[in-house]
Formats: C-alpha cells, sequence, structure tokens
C-alpha cells in the first residue's frame, strides 16, 4: 500500500493512477501456502485469481513467478465499486465446477479491508472453511490449521479437504521470485475472464462517499533539519515526561 | 430499529467487548437483545433478553452451530441490525450469517449516523460511508470505537436455546504463544521498531535508544513475523498491550491493532517519515524523519546527559 491516497473524482473510491501496485500483503501468504502444498504433495495444480483492471495482471505474473501453474484474469474496471459479496459472487462461480481441494485467501484485502470475501466463498460453495490461520498442515486430504485469536491465542482447527482457509499475516515466508522463474513464468498461461460471465447477482451495500479523514490528532509535528528535532525531543522528554530526570 | 447484539465469551469468561456491542445500540437509540454462547455463571451485566446457548454443548469456537443458533434467534426477533465485534469470533461468523440471511455485511464500524456507517478503507488512510441496501443489515465494529458512558450494569431476563446442528469443523483446543523473556507490561519506557526500519540490522539503533532511556524495546507485527524480534517483543492485539509513562513508535504507521496495544500510554513520541501517518492521531509528538538519522541522533544526545 502506498502512502499517498487520494480520492477520485466520483468520491467514492482512490485514484490509483500515481500509484505502484503490489499484491495484497495477506495474499502473498495464500499464494506462498498453495505453492507449499504443491511442493509437498507433488501432483498439484495451483491457479491464481484476481478480479480488476487490466494492471492487476503484473501482480499475478508475481504469483506464477512464485509457483502458480496459471492465472486467471477476471477483467474488470469496475471492481474497485464492487461490494465484497459480488467478488465474492465472482470467485465462487469460476470456482464451482473446478473441484478445487483447496482455495487459499488472504484474511483481507488491504483497501477495502472487509475481511469477508474467503469465508463468503466458502459458504457459497457449501465448504468448510477456518479463517485466520497462521499455520497450516495438509496429510492426505486432513487439513489441520491454526486459527489466531486475540493476545498471543491460537485456535487449533481440524477439517477434511475440500475447505477454504483465510490466510494471516505470518503464515509463511513468501519466497521471492527467482531470475530463472521469473523467466519460466512468462510463459504459463494467463486466461482473461469477462466479468459479466460471472456475476449475477447485485451489490448488497454502497459507498456513499470515500474522504480523507479529519485529523484529529493535535499533537506536536516536528520537521527539518534532524539535529534540531533531536534536540528538540530531549528537550520534549525532560519538560513533558519523568524519564530523563 | 431493533438489534441484536452478538455478545462473546472465550475459555470461561465474557469478553470486555460485548459492552461496546450495547454503546454501539445506545448511540443509536435501537432497542437490543443480545445472543450468547456462553454459561449462566458468566452473565454479562445486560438489562434486556440474552438468548443463551451453553458453550458446554455448542462449544465455544464452532461456526456451524454458532450460525444456525444465530439464524433461529434472528428468526424470531426479526431485528433490522446484527452486530457483531470485529474480532477473529465477529469476522469469522458475520459473514456466515450475512449470507443465510442474504444481508449486506458492513465491516468494522468505527462511527455511524442513522442508516450510514463508517468505515476504515487503504490501511486506515481513508474513511468510507457505507449503506445497506438490503433490509437486515450485519455489522462488525471495530475495537475500542464505541465505549459506554457508564459502568454496565443489569440483569438479562434468559432465554435458553440449543441446536442439533453438525459441524464440518473439530476444535482441537487453544495454544498459547510462549511467553517468557521480557515483561513489557511492566516497562515503564518502551521504544518500539516497525516495519521502517528497513532490515534486522537496524533494530540494535532501536534497542540502544531503549536502553539509553532506561527501558524495553518492542515491535510491531511484521518485524516479528520476520524474525527480527521475538514474539513476547510484539506490542497489538495479537501481542502484549503496554501502558508505559514513555512510547516512542520508530517506522510504525499506526494500524488500529497496533494502537490498541500502545495508545493508553501516558506520552507517545512517533519518528515516521511520513507526515500523514495514522500514528499521528495517537502521538503526542510526531517528528516527521528518517529513524536512520534521528534515532541514533538522539540516543547520542541522551547518553551525554
Ligand atoms: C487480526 C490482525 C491482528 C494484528 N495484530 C497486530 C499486532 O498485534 N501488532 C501489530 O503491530 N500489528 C498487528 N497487525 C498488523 C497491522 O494491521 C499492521 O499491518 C502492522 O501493525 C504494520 O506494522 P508497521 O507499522 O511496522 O508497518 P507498516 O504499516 O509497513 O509501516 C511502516 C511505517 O514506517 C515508516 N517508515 C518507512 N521508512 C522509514 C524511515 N526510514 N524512517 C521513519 N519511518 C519510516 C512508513 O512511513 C510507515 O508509516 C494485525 C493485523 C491483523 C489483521
Ligand atoms: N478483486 C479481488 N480479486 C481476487 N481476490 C480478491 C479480490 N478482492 C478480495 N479478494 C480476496 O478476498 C480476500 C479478503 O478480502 P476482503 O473481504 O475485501 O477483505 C483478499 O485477501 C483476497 O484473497
Amino acid at each position: 500500500m502506498e502512502s499517498k491516497f487520494k480520492v477520485n473524482t466520483e468520491g467514492k473510491w482512490y485514484d490509483n493512477v500515481d500509484l505502484a501496485w503490489r499484491m495484497n500483503e495477506y495474499d502473498e501468504f495464500a499464494v506462498e501456502q498453495a505453492v507449499q502444498v504443491k511442493d509437498q504433495v507433488g501432483e498439484a495444480d495451483v491457479t491464481v485469481l484476481s478480479i480488476g483492471i487490466d494492471k492487476v495482471k503484473e501482480t499475478m505474473k508475481k504469483a506464477l513467478a512464485m509457483g502458480c501453474d496459471r492465472g486467471v484474469h477476471v477483467n474488470d474496471d469496475a471492481s474497485y465499486a464492487k461490494d465484497p459479496f459480488e467478488i465474492a459472487s465472482i470467485i465462487a462461480a469460476f470456482a464451482r465446477d473446478k473441484g478445487f481441494d483447496l482455495i487459499f485467501t488472504g484474511m483481507q484485502s488491504q483497501d477495502r479491508g472487509s475481511a469477508q470475501v474467503g469465508v463468503l466463498v466458502a459458504e457459497m460453495l457449501g465448504l468448510p472453511s477456518v479463517s485466520t490461520i497462521v499455520d497450516f498442515a495438509f496429510d492426505n486430504g486432513q487439513i489441520t490449521a491454526k486459527r489466531e485469536l486475540e493476545g498471543g491465542l491460537r485456535a487449533i482447527i481440524k477439517t477434511q479437504a475440500p475447505a477454504l482457509l483465510t490466510c494471516q499475516l505470518g503464515l509463511n515466508t513468501p519466497r521471492y521470485p527467482t531470475l530463472p522463474n521469473i523467466m519460466k513464468a512468462k510463459k504459463k498461461e494467463l486466461l482473461t475472464l469477462e466479468v459479466a460471465t460471472l456475476l449475477q447477482d447485485g451489490a448488497r451495500q454502497e459507498t456513499v462517499k470515500m474522504y480523507v479523514p479529519e485529523k484529529k490528532g493535535g499533537g506536536l509535528v516536528l520537521e527539518g533539519d534532524v539535529g534540531a528535532i533531536a534536540d528538540q525531543l530531549v528537550q520534549i522528554l525532560k519538560e513533558k515526561t519523568g524519564v530523563l530526570a | 430499529m431493533k438489534t441484536l447484539l452478538v455478545a462473546e465469551y472465550r475459555e470461561g469468561a465474557l469478553l470486555n467487548a460485548t459492552y461496546e456491542l450495547v454503546a454501539f445500540a445506545e448511540k443509536l437509540g435501537a432497542e437490543s437483545a443480545m445472543f450468547l454462547v456462553g454459561s449462566d455463571t458468566a452473565l454479562p451485566k445486560y438489562d434486556g433478553t440474552l438468548y443463551l446457548a451453553d458453550v458446554a454443548q455448542a462449544g465455544e469456537f464452532n461456526p456451524a452451530v454458532h450460525k444456525q443458533l444465530l439464524l433461529d434467534v434472528i428468526a424470531k426477533e426479526q431485528p433490522e441490525l446484527i452486530v457483531f465485534s470485529h474480532s477473529s469470533y465477529g469476522w469469522d461468523l458475520a459473514p456466515r450469517v450475512a449470507l443465510a440471511l442474504n444481508a449486506a455485511q458492513i465491516s468494522e464500524v468505527v462511527d455511524v449516523a442513522g442508516n450510514t456507517f463508517v468505515v476504515p478503507a487503504c490501511n486506515a488512510k481513508l474513511r468510507r460511508d457505507l449503506q445497506s441496501k438490503t433490509a437486515q443489515t450485519v455489522v462488525t465494529l471495530q475495537g475500542g470505537a464505541f465505549g459506554l458512558s457508564a459502568e454496565p450494569s443489569g440483569t438479562p431476563k434468559v432465554e435458553k436455546i440449543e441446536t442439533a446442528t453438525a459441524s464440518p469443523l473439530e476444535f482441537g483446543g487453544y495454544e498459547a504463544v510462549e511467553k517468557g523473556g521480557v515483561d513489557l507490561t511492566k516497562a515503564e519506557i518502551i521504544v518500539s521498531a516497525g516495519r521502517g526500519i528497513g532490515k534486522a540490522e537496524n533494530l540494535e539503533m532501536i534497542s540502544q535508544l531503549a536502553e539509553a532511556l532506561g527501558g524495553e524495546y518492542g515491535a510491531s507485527r511484521p518485524v516479528v513475523d520476520a524474525e527480527w524480534a521475538e514474539h513476547n517483543r510484539q506490542i497489538g492485539t495479537t501481542g502484549q498491550t503496554v501502558s508505559p509513562k514513555l512510547y516512542v513508535a520508530c517506522g510504525i504507521s499506526g494500524a488500529i491493532q497496533h494502537l490498541a496495544g500502545m495508545k493508553k500510554s501516558e506520552f507517545i513520541i512517533a519518528i515516521n517519515t511520513d507526515k500523514d501517518a495514522p500514528i499521528g492521531e495517537v502521538a503526542d509528538v510526531l517528528a516527521v524523519a528518517d529513524l536512520k538519522e534521528l534515532v541514533p541522533a538522539l540516543t547520542e544526545r541522551i547518553q551525554k546527559l
């Protein structure tokens, strides 16, 4: 996620023109986990899917270079305006007749951040799902996952494939694509589907507006020369806190 | 307006976040009933109907069963709003219920006015105002966004509920991330490293500043996930909650899950290259600078005192 966001002219989403584009952080763990299962079981076929503008293909190329076998780009110039229910419907419509044993999603997206899509897809497909996993083991269709709870607690959950898992930060260490794998990825299949072929249903919610939150901080902001800031901080520590006494 | 509040219970105790749901209904001026899979030995302080399923039967984590119990209560109560905490329990169960009801779900609500819900977007850099298009709406509330004006009080009118639903998930118990080592909750001064330190080696300058100040160093989650620091140094919802006299956040953006662990600190200094980083919302002082320059400069000055 870039630090500079501007709201678009419509006032309902951010302007993506000047933004560097990268994979949703949580999805990197999902891709890595799928590739690790493939490495483990040998005979496996991994599809990576992304809904969005043409630019998302760049992100998918990274997933292919990490080891996915094929990419599916669901072409949708208006994906930003879709709600979690619509995004999940599109994914479920694609996955319904494919017989995937495992589906990994991120636990949340960084822009929409609803933390819904994964669980919704599973419910739509009638699959068991475990959300927010930080550990995953697969043994002949038997899944043992650890769900992260608050305060450093984890719940151990067992289920059977086919199933869907939503991936939390720290689940694994996403690999960096190597140069040979980046070259190989260029030859992999990258299918494009039009969103209209997958989406029948409408949105359940709408965005009234998007905006930059009002600053309520009111704290002191120090800028400029580093040495001067350091001097000011020492002064503040002396005056406002008891710690340098 | 009628709301159903989904309370939370874990390891034998009612979770306090339950009262944030009550505060939310209060803010809306809405009628409410409460749902809980728990035990009558740990009832919420609440004046209203409590639909209570016995945790010994329904399990603490059992989404298929909890979903069915909720759907039964919803069918009876016909609430317009079904309210969860945006917690590991809530974000797991809410979409299951929303889909079954054909209802919109609006996640991580931080404010509400009439039928407009405010939620964060883009790592809390932006906000969105959302409206539901369905008759019933499921919402999850950001932790800490709604607070009761007074101590919770009251005695619920308990109605016992049960179901005979099967579950495709088997709960194998809890596991605590190993504790031990440093206890940050006792530290009076904490200097924390975020992803902005850039690489493992730079943790050294953070721990040196901590040492110069006579405190401990902490870390944000990415620093712990990358194994640059031990888990017992992590501050936030899934780590430690601290309230030292002084908290110095170096290269930390200020995600809600981090803030939840440190915003009660008495004095907060943030060092960040981004003037608009959300950490500025809670910081008493925001120093806009490269930590790799400022942290050593500050350490040097303090050492000389
Ligand atoms: C369920 C859940 C639980 C979570 N629990 C926790 C938790 O317990 N604790 C936690 O911390 N996070 C937690 N997170 C993750 C959280 O959402 C954020 O992803 C995380 O806090 C971001 O860490 P950060 O601020 O270090 O990194 P980033 O968000 O990447 O921020 C880095 C910051 O460093 C600044 N920076 C970069 N370079 C420099 C420089 N040279 N000098 C100064 N500043 C610089 C940048 O401007 C930026 O603001 C949780 C997430 C979820 C979904
Ligand atoms: N446009 C999209 N294309 C593909 N997957 C998506 C898209 N949006 C969300 N997802 C998946 O759903 C997860 C949760 O997203 P969300 O419910 O928006 O927080 C993400 O981590 C992705 O795995």
